[in-house]
């Protein structure tokens, strides 16, 4: 075997930590991580948030962000250490030999230069070539990451091109400066599906073809099987695995390891639909005040009680404007809204206290979703004084109900939700809405910000309160593994309309119209060699080149990045 | 039209409208008393014939719009009125008082902007070593300081114990730049004072910012040197916040000159305001609060378009 | 019990000390505020701590006596300028519509001219006493309080805990008083102490220029008034009150900046 780019021996990375009110202390974020990487492999890093992956990729550049340091081990790129070599040998190692690139494209672009400025900034500044060949390497990496127009694409601002072209141009200054290893930091988790997989395409055969080592981050078990060729599985900042991706896929041999390959099988029983709806939307078409055009456009959609309907659609497609039209904060300008027999009025302001409390709702930030000045008792009990005019023991003792109903214990009545992790967050919301026993519950996106154990653990809960209760779930979310989980019905919602709507089974088998084909095929699978097939499917001719971005920025204004949750 | 011509067209038009809106609140400001001008000018012993004559005279008779509109016309063609107190015409009276308040703003504004973002930088470059907290500490003090104390501090330092510089600033017509600039060097000392320690902590804080962007961590992933990345990333997308805390420092400092000037004795626009205020010549007040209004407006106009043409996003559109 | 630092622990101390001065001012002022109780600028001596003034009176007592008016007339300014700002600001934001829109065009206007110049115009035709130079202070700030009240709102009504409350039907008290208030309080407080110390230093200035507190009567900026001749023959006696006001500013600073950290470090959330 020829000698490595990058070993790793022993890593251990520790930080500084200041939490409020408390005196800082040291925290490990990795410790005994070692592995080597063959010229022109590609090893993918996974594992779920805190486990220290990006942390990793970074050290390979010798950079730590904030206070993080790295405390112990050895990190050698072409044989040469590079901890010991001082801040001259760091710069010459960066940008030359070592590339990065961000999760965050939009947000990792100077917003003042163009983007050939910057894509062959790092050639420049270590004398790897002239202009001329930097700016012709740059127009040819464009054009081999499919970017349009590549002769004229640098001219462009960062925020003149769209989210996955961005990415793309990131990979390219990654390149430019011909590296012998690219550290990807979870490249295409912030773009929305049907984009992610012409990026990832374009990604996988820019590093085949230019014959580059490569750090693959990411939490996404299918997205990394098909650009890698091995896999190192990380958990708190400990290896729990590392071999061949095939291996991994198929053969895991570690719990953890087994329990991440199979979180995205999990298929629920389809019920057949009921005779009755709970909710009944006709016709409902919706617009923002101010806006010139409807984001919502005749929406059917009924939904049984005691079932499941997952509307399905990519960032800016109207699935949370629906949720928000049946709750009232945006009423709809036609159509109507049917529930439980009787027409509700299209204002929140107009609707009774028995609407109200018959709705509710759960949001995808639960960090946001919770006052961060009451406890949980008072959050969980609000409903309870407010619908049912419960006070004292009688409160505290449904409270206590509840939270033994979504399994944290009576211990966290206590507490605030800055205490609890992600996951207790989201299931003290659930408790939240389950105290004005509804009969349905909008469920934005629950799961999109967590990781998928803790979100696997959220489905199952909701299965089971849903089994006892007979509550309804509106599902709103992107990802089509949950929907698999956990939906009886799906609406799949494009560009403010359904375009297919229907039992599950009927959603998922063919003949699919163009965009459900399209998102169902850019979902990503295990299976290697997924990638290949699905780029062929779209028949499109050549590999990535030429394949388009989804219309619209991925990215709004103020850099908050919708899309995927990660 | 470009959209980035049709802002700048736009923020100026609000400019007006908000001078206009100025204005108004000016002249109904001298109006909120039950009585009105004439009465306050002749004080409680005045004879209801005095006032009829005084109210006559000023046309108080009219009602308040009226007066408005004739006031603001006037205004608009250099017509200021003319003073109660002295009958002199203010515009005339003004003008010479204008032209020195504005040599004493922009001396010291010529020290204190590159000064302060000089400090800001150094504190940037060393942030949470010891002279960020010394440049820090020494701010915290002269913002947390009266304008007319740190006029007699250094009065009392520089003039008194060791007659560096005279402690009134008499100027008049015919001195040479060098008289003038050594006359007024001790209120520019204190004008710089007040407007550094804002200035300053602004400037760090918008220059912190920005090297806290991601994009600032990409170009140390390129192995660019530190001086490359501050002058070629930071600086690019410093300059509009810089920019504008700059110009709201300035419209601080024509605020902070009325003081200074009473405090030197120096023939300005803020000496010839508060004496009228205490003359009660509500004329010359209006005026002054005008001006002062007219050019505070100004800079923070110049600071908003400034920021908009130093936006890429708004001068290279998708 | 949460941790003070030893700055903020200090910046409390001596503001309790000043409002403490100013509380007892009758009983710890050795002579009253306008007795002439010696010679002309008399130097500092064991009878009169920090000499006299220009008409024999005892600066030291000038000074605590000032001090309660300076803090007297700041605190009520500050307070009326915190409860209309405040008060109008969370109106603006969780009413929306045209309430927010005329209430927000109207501090635009009035803030288009320096609040000193505003002030200086209303006192023309003012008469100058104390309860009209709280009420022009205080309104005139109140401007400031709305617009950062406002916005610490709007940050919090497009919270979706607000939303939440809203669709579980609460009423606007409970949205106020038990969503907004508790989470914009930190802020608002912080910001109050940075008021107080920009009132002490307005009244000061007014004061000074002749056209704030008026003789017998002085507050910290009348004595520097009364005394600046005396700098010119090297007399200090106006430079106390600039000492008293910064060590007075600069405390008050200090806790402002101690509560408004903890208010960042809680909104981070994740703490624990």
């Amino acid at each position: 075997m020829p000698d490595p780019v990058l070993t790793i021996d022993g890593l251990r990375i520790e930080a500084t930590v200041h939490p409020p009110g408390e005196p800082s202390r040291d925290v490990v974020l990795v410790d005994g991580v070692s592995f080597s990487l063959p010229r022109g492999k590609v090893l993918g890093l996974i594992g779920e948030s805190g486990a220290g992956k990006s942390t990793i990729g970074l050290s390979a550049l010798g950079y730590g962000r904030g206070g993080v340091r790295i405390t112990g081990g050895r990190i050698a790129v072409n044989g040469r250490e590079i901890l010991t070599g001082g801040a001259g040998a760091l710069r010459s190692l960066r940008g030359h030999e070592v590339t990065y690139v961000a999760q965050s494209a939009a947000a990792a672009f100077n917003p003042a230069k163009r983007l050939m400025e910057q894509v062959v900034e790092s050639t420049l500044a270590h004398g790897l070539a002239t202009r001329a060949e930097a700016e012709a390497r740059a127009v040819a990496l464009f054009a081999k990451l499919g970017l349009p127009d590549p002769a004229n694409f640098g001219r462009r601002y960062p925020h003149q091109v769209s989210g996955g072209q961005l990415q793309r141009a990131m990979t390219a200054m990654a390149l430019c400066p011909q590296p012998d290893l690219v550290v990807f930091d979870e490249p295409t988790t912030a773009l929305d599906v049907t984009t992610q997989i012409g990026v990832l395409a374009a990604i996988k055969d820019a590093i085949r073809d230019t014959g580059v080592a490569a750090l693959y981050i990411t939490h996404d078990l299918a997205v990394v099987a098909q650009v890698s060729d091995e896999i190192l599985v990380l958990r708190h900042g400990k290896m729990v695995e590392h071999g061949e991706v095939r291996q991994i896929i198929d053969a895991p041999r570690q719990d953890y390891t087994r329990a991440l390959v199979a979180v995205r099988e999990t298929e629920s029983a389809e019920r057949p639909p009921t005779a009755q709806a709970v909710l009944t939307v006709r016709d409902v078409t919706a617009r923002y005040a101010g806006a010139g055009a409807d984001v919502l456009r005749g929406i059917n959609v009924a939904l049984g009680p005691g079932r499941t309907l997952a509307v399905v659609g990519e960032s800016g497609s109207g699935k949370s404007t629906l949720a928000r039209a049946i709750t009232g904060l945006l009423p709809a300008s036609e159509g109507r809204i049917e529930f439980a027999g009787r027409v509700l009025a299209p204002r929140l302001a107009e609707r009774s206290r028995d609407d109200l409390r018959d709705i509710q709702m759960i949001y995808q930030m639960a960090d946001v979703a919770m006052n961060p000045r009451q406890t949980i008792a008072t959050i969980i009990g609000r409903p309870l004084e407010l619908y049912f005019g419960m006070r004292g023991r009688a409160r505290d003792a449904r409270v206590a109900e509840l939270l033994d109903a979504i399994e944290l214990g009576q211990g966290f009545a206590h507490r605030y939700p800055a205490e609890l992790s992600g996951g207790q967050k989201q299931r003290v919301c659930i408790a939240r809405a389950l105290a004005a026993r509804p009969k349905l519950i909008i469920c934005d996106e629950v799961t999109s910000a967590l990781d998928p154990l803790v979100a696997e653990g959220i489905l199952k809960l909701l299965a089971e309160i849903q089994a006892a209760e007979g509550v309804a779930y509106l599902f709103i979310t992107h990802d089509l593994a949950t929907v698999r989980a956990i939906a009886d019905g799906i609406a799949v919602m494009h560009r403010g309309q359904v375009v297919r709507y229907g039992t599950r089974s009927e959603v998922l088998t063919p003949p699919f119209d163009d965009y459900t084909g399209l998102l169902l095929a850019s979902v990503p699978e295990m299976r290697q060699g997924w990638l290949e097939d699905a780029i062929r499917s779209r028949r499109v001719p050549g590999s990535a080149a030429g394949l388009p971005d989804a219309p619209g920025p991925a990215i709004l204004p103020g850099g908050q990045v919708v899309g995927a949750g990660s | 039209m470009h959209p980035l011509l049709k802002m700048v067209v736009q923020r100026v038009a609000l400019g007006c409208l908000l001078l206009i809106a100025a204005s108004v609140a000016i002249f109904a400001g001298t109006e909120v008393l039950p009585g009105d001008v004439a009465a306050s000018v002749l004080g409680q012993s005045a004879t209801p014939q005095a006032l009829a004559n005084l109210r006559a005279e000023m046309g108080l008779d009219e009602p308040a719009t009226t007066r408005y509109f004739a006031w603001l016309l006037g205004a608009l063609h250099g017509d200021l009125g003319t003073a109660l107190s002295n009958k002199q015409d203010i515009a005339a009276a003004m003008g010479q008082r204008l032209g020195n308040t504005l040599f004493l703003a922009s001396c010291a504004a010529a020290i204190a902007v590159p000064l302060s973002i000089l400090l800001g930088l150094i504190a940037v470059r060393y942030r949470g070593r010891w002279p960020d907290r010394l440049i820090s500490g020494v701010t915290l003090a002269t913002v947390s300081v009266p304008e007319f104390l740190l006029g007699y501090i250094v009065i009392f330092a520089l003039a008194v114990k060791y007659r560096l510089f005279p402690s009134v600033a008499t100027i008049y017509a015919g001195m040479s730049l060098g008289e003038k600039l050594q006359v007024i060097a001790l209120p520019v000392i204190v004008l710089v004072l007040v407007v550094l320690g804002h200035m300053m902590r602004m400037t760090r804080a918008a220059i912190l910012n920005v090297m806290q962007s991601p994009y600032i961590e990409t170009a140390e992933l390129k192995g660019l040197r530190p001086f490359a990345i501050i002058a070629r990333h930071a600086f690019p997308n410093a300059i509009a916040p810089v920019v504008n805390v700059v110009m709201i420092n300035l419209a601080y400092l024509v605020v902070g000159v009325v003081v200074v000037e009473v405090v030197f004795v120096y023939p300005g626009m803020g000496q010839y305001l508060v004496d009228h205020v205490a003359k009660r010549d509500v004329p010359v007040v209006q005026a002054c609060g005008l001006v002062f209004a007219a050019v505070y407006i100004g800079f923070n106009l110049l600071a908003d378009i400034l920021s908009i043409l130093a936006n890429p996003r708004l001068r290279h559109p998708r | 019990m949460m941790r003070v630092p030893p700055s903020a622990l200090l910046g409390l101390l001596v503001t309790a000390v000043f409002f403490g001065g100013a509380i007892l001012a009758p009983w710890i002022s050795p002579y009253s505020y306008d007795a002439t109780v010696g010679g002309v600028w008399e130097p500092a001596t064991a009878a009169h701590w920090l000499g006299t003034d220009g008409i024999g009176r005892d600066v030291l007592s000038r000074m605590i006596w000032g001090g309660q008016i300076t803090i007297w007339v700041a605190t009520a300014a500050t307070l009326l300028s915190f409860v209309t700002g405040s008060v109008l600001g969370f109106t603006a934001a969780v009413a929306g519509g045209w309430v927010d829109q005329a209430l927000s065009r109207f501090v635009d206007l009035v803030m288009s001219v320096p609040s000193l110049i505003f002030a200086l115009v209303v006192l023309s035709v003012m008469p100058v006493t104390l309860p009209v130079l709280i009420l022009v202070m205080g309104l005139l700030d109140a401007t400031r309080v709305f617009r950062l009240a406002r916005a610490v709102a709007v940050d919090i009504t497009v919270m979706d805990y607000v939303e939440a409350a809203r669709l579980r039907g609460e009423g606007w008290g409970w949205i106020i008083f038990r969503e907004i208030l508790p989470n914009a309080l930190s802020p608002l407080v912080a910001e109050m102490g940075l008021r107080f110390i920009f009132m002490v230093l307005f009244i000061s200035t007014l004061s000074f220029l002749g056209l704030g507190v008026q003789p017998p009567l002085a507050d910290w900026g009348g004595i520097v008034k009364e005394n600046k001749d005396g700098i010119v023959y090297g007399i200090p006696a106006a430079l106390y009150p600039a000492v008293a006001i910064a060590t007075l500013a600069i405390s008050v600073n200090l806790v402002a900046d101690w509560i408004l950290n903890r208010t960042t470090s809680l909104k981070g959330g994740r703490g624990a």
